[in-house]
């Protein structure tokens, strides 16, 4: 399960970031703003077109991104 | 003593600029940095204790590892990598003592830099009202480095860090024990020194909630945008109206006291004209500044880039654009300045080469000029009139084009790769006056200084232009036919009859370039019509070309207006911030192309219609 599968309000747990392509800029800096492995992530709600950006907070932060950026962030299974 | 050079270093939203005018105050300066467009500001201020600080605000950056020019900027200065800039004696790093989990983060990773540093704790009066308690000995002891509280919105919330910047500078935080993952240690540090009720604000919650619904937040948005325009073209209007006064009388003034000649000529139409029509817009622009500014500060803004981001990306471009393009209703130069928070070049690129489509103030005089005198003032279904109706179609002729236009440039340029968002939504909060005030004397000054230099020397040469030759002794036609501009709007006829413009527009159209409002004056002028200023000469033009011009002529040059890149210091702008000609020509012939074919197509169909 990645970030992006969550439901609007949802709480999940990052397992890791993975890159997209060689030399990732995008995971470098999900990781650098705290996506790493066992941070609690919550999708606080979507964009109100097409579900579209995803506003997600980690940490005390709270970050918009596309979806194409979100699912580079994989979950921990729940309870697992 | 010594002076100091230090650096304000930290996330972006951590209150650093606002910091940085606290204890610099207006003693500013704000320029760019070598080769690249990223602002640099530093400032000057002495401490009590008699110490001269050299303050420098780096462009806020998550991390060393950068992925903008702006962060790229602040990785070389922070490791004394950047040529021609000397190494700060002393890195203070700001962080928001309300998001520590993520600030903190960067200060590690600074520190492994192994350069003196200090921690400012800023925003310390929210962290206390929402509850955080922080152990400031205990992070000072496992952090290595002298840590203090900042208020920067409060008149003395700089002070402790003032007198610390009166004492020794501080050493290198040693790195002994800085090992493995930085995030941990971030965990280990706020679990010894910080303790926190609540991960966010309730204020913050709450406040998303509605202004982020999916409904309610676009109904927001909405009203928000309709109250900043209405307020912006109702109140500016007695200033603009004012301004105007005060700069036609002092042009008066000091042309009369010149002896009637070519010198008196350049003064009082050259160069006081040209001042004018700068001036005027200026009360539009600061008030359009002020409302952004105040809306970035609240944290509202980046709301609206989320909000906006899905239909923004289907155009080609990108929720950021929101903001520029936004400005560039007042005027596209800011609009194109303020591309600069656009992170993904491309869309940057794509932003700038649209943005004057956007319907600028400087396009309402002509506007108003034309729907005067060709639009009749009758009732649409009982509420709306027909003026206000055409007037909003251009508005919106202007936003559609400019999609399309952003649409098909992505299409041409085949840009492949992912387009990036990730934006931090900050918390919100109450705009502070210094910082407003500072804010709104550094862009009006930028804008002026950008402006007045190219529209004051084009202003010269157009009136050059329209001047000589003066005309042969018992002339019977006005002097401007005589004139090299003159011969140019004759010669330029031939190209422009198909699309239905006359030789006076023509000739309109060249003193026009300079700036778009300019071209009413002109007109005026075609027409042998002396008029004080713009109000007047709509009101003595508006019978004389309703009666010489066909409904299709007015609705091409309408049209034109809409898409014509009839502004020398917008193009000058883009060739600036995009560092090419070939972007800046790239704009100005699409532009033109567009401006043509719409106008054609305007044109011939009204004549067919009307025939």
């Amino acid at each position: 399960m990645v970030l992006s599968d969550l439901e609007a309000g949802a709480v999940g747990t990052v397992d890791a970031v993975h890159d997209a392509g060689p030399d990732d800029l995008v995971a470098r800096r999900l990781r650098d703003i705290g996506f790493v492995s066992g941070e609690t992530v919550r999708l606080v709600t979507r964009g109100p077109l097409g579900g579209e950006p995803l506003l997600v907070q980690v940490g005390f932060t709270r970050f918009a991104m596309r979806r194409q950026e979100a699912q580079r962030v994989r979950l921990q299974r729940p309870g697992g | 003593m010594s002076a100091l050079n230090i650096a304000l270093v930290g996330n972006p939203n951590c209150g650093k600029t606002a910091l940085f005018n606290r204890l610099t105050g207006s003693r500013q300066k704000v320029a760019n940095y070598a080769g690249v467009t990223v602002e640099r500001k530093e400032g000057l201020f002495r401490t009590p204790g008699g110490r001269s600080v050299r303050v420098l605000d780096l462009p806020g950056a998550y991390s060393l590892d950068a992925t903008s020019p702006d962060e790229a900027i602040t990785r070389d200065v922070c490791r004394g990598a950047l040529p021609g800039e000397p190494v700060p004696d002393l890195l203070v790093c700001v962080v928001d003592a309300t998001n520590l989990r993520l600030h903190l983060r960067f200060v590690l990773e600074l520190r492994r830099l192994g350069r003196p540093m200090l921690l400012a704790l800023n925003l310390m009066d929210q962290a206390r009202r929402r509850g955080i308690t922080i152990d400031v000995a205990a992070l000072q002891a496992r952090l290595g480095m002298p840590v203090v509280e900042t208020v920067a919105v409060k008149r003395d919330g700089a002070e402790a860090l003032v007198a610390m910047l009166d004492g020794a500078v501080p050493p290198a935080p040693e790195a002994g024990e800085d090992h493995g993952d930085l995030h941990a240690q971030v965990s280990a540090l706020l679990a010894e020194a910080v303790t926190m009720p609540e991960r966010t604000s309730r204020l913050d919650e709450r406040l998303d909630r509605w202004l982020l619904h999916p409904v309610w937040g676009l109904v927001i948005l909405a009203a928000v945008m309709f109250l900043v325009f209405q307020a912006v073209f109702s109140w500016a209007g007695p200033l603009q109206d004012t301004l105007a006064g005060w700069i036609s009388v002092l042009g008066e003034s000091m042309g009369g006291a010149l002896p009637d000649g070519p010198l008196r000529s350049l003064v009082q139409d050259g160069l006081f004209a040209g001042l004018g029509t700068v001036m005027e817009f200026l009360p539009q622009i600061l008030l359009l500044f002020t409302f952004i500014l105040a809306l970035e500060e609240s944290g509202y803004l980046p709301r609206a880039a989320f909000l906006l981001d899905r239909p923004m990306r289907a155009a080609g471009l990108t929720g950021r654009s929101f903001i520029p393009l936004l400005s560039s209703f007042a005027c596209a130069i800011p609009g194109i300045m303020a591309t600069r928070s656009i992170q993904d070049p491309r869309d940057r690129l794509t932003t700038i080469l649209v943005a004057p489509l956007m319907t600028c103030s400087a396009r309402l005089p002509v506007y108003t000029l034309l729907i005067g005198a060709f639009i009749p003032d009758q009732p649409v279904w009982g509420v709306f009139n027909l003026q206000g109706l055409v007037l909003f179609a251009l508005y919106v002729a202007g936003i559609v084009s400019a999609m399309g236009a952003a649409w098909v440039i992505q299409k041409l340029r085949h840009t492949e790769g992912e387009h990036v968002l990730l934006l931090e939504l900050p918390s919100y909060r109450l705009p502070n006056l210094l910082d407003l005030g500072i804010g709104l004397w550094e862009r009006a000054r930028i804008f002026l200084r950008r402006v007045t230099g190219i529209i004051l020397s084009l202003t010269v040469l157009l009136w050059f232009l329209s001047s000589y030759p003066a005309p042969p002794e018992g002339a019977t036609l006005p002097a401007i036919d005589y004139s090299l501009a003159g011969r140019i709007g004759r010669w330029m006829e031939p190209l422009f009859a198909p699309i239905g413009f006359n030789w006076q527009i023509c000739i309109a159209l060249i003193p026009g370039l300079a700036a778009r409002e300019v071209a009413v004056a002109a007109l005026a002028t075609v027409y042998a019509l002396s008029a004080a200023n713009d109000a007047e000469a709509i009101t003595s033009l508006s019978p004389l070309i309703a009666a010489d011009w066909s409904l299709a002529t007015a609705l091409s040059l309408l049209v034109w207006y809409v898409y014509a890149p009839q502004c020398l210091s917008t193009i000058a702008v883009i060739k600036r911030e995009t560092n090419s000609w070939k972007q800046a020509g790239f704009a100005t012939g699409y532009l033109f192309a567009l401006a043509y074919l719409a106008s054609l197509v305007t044109y011939q169909l009204t004549a067919w219609l009307m025939s």
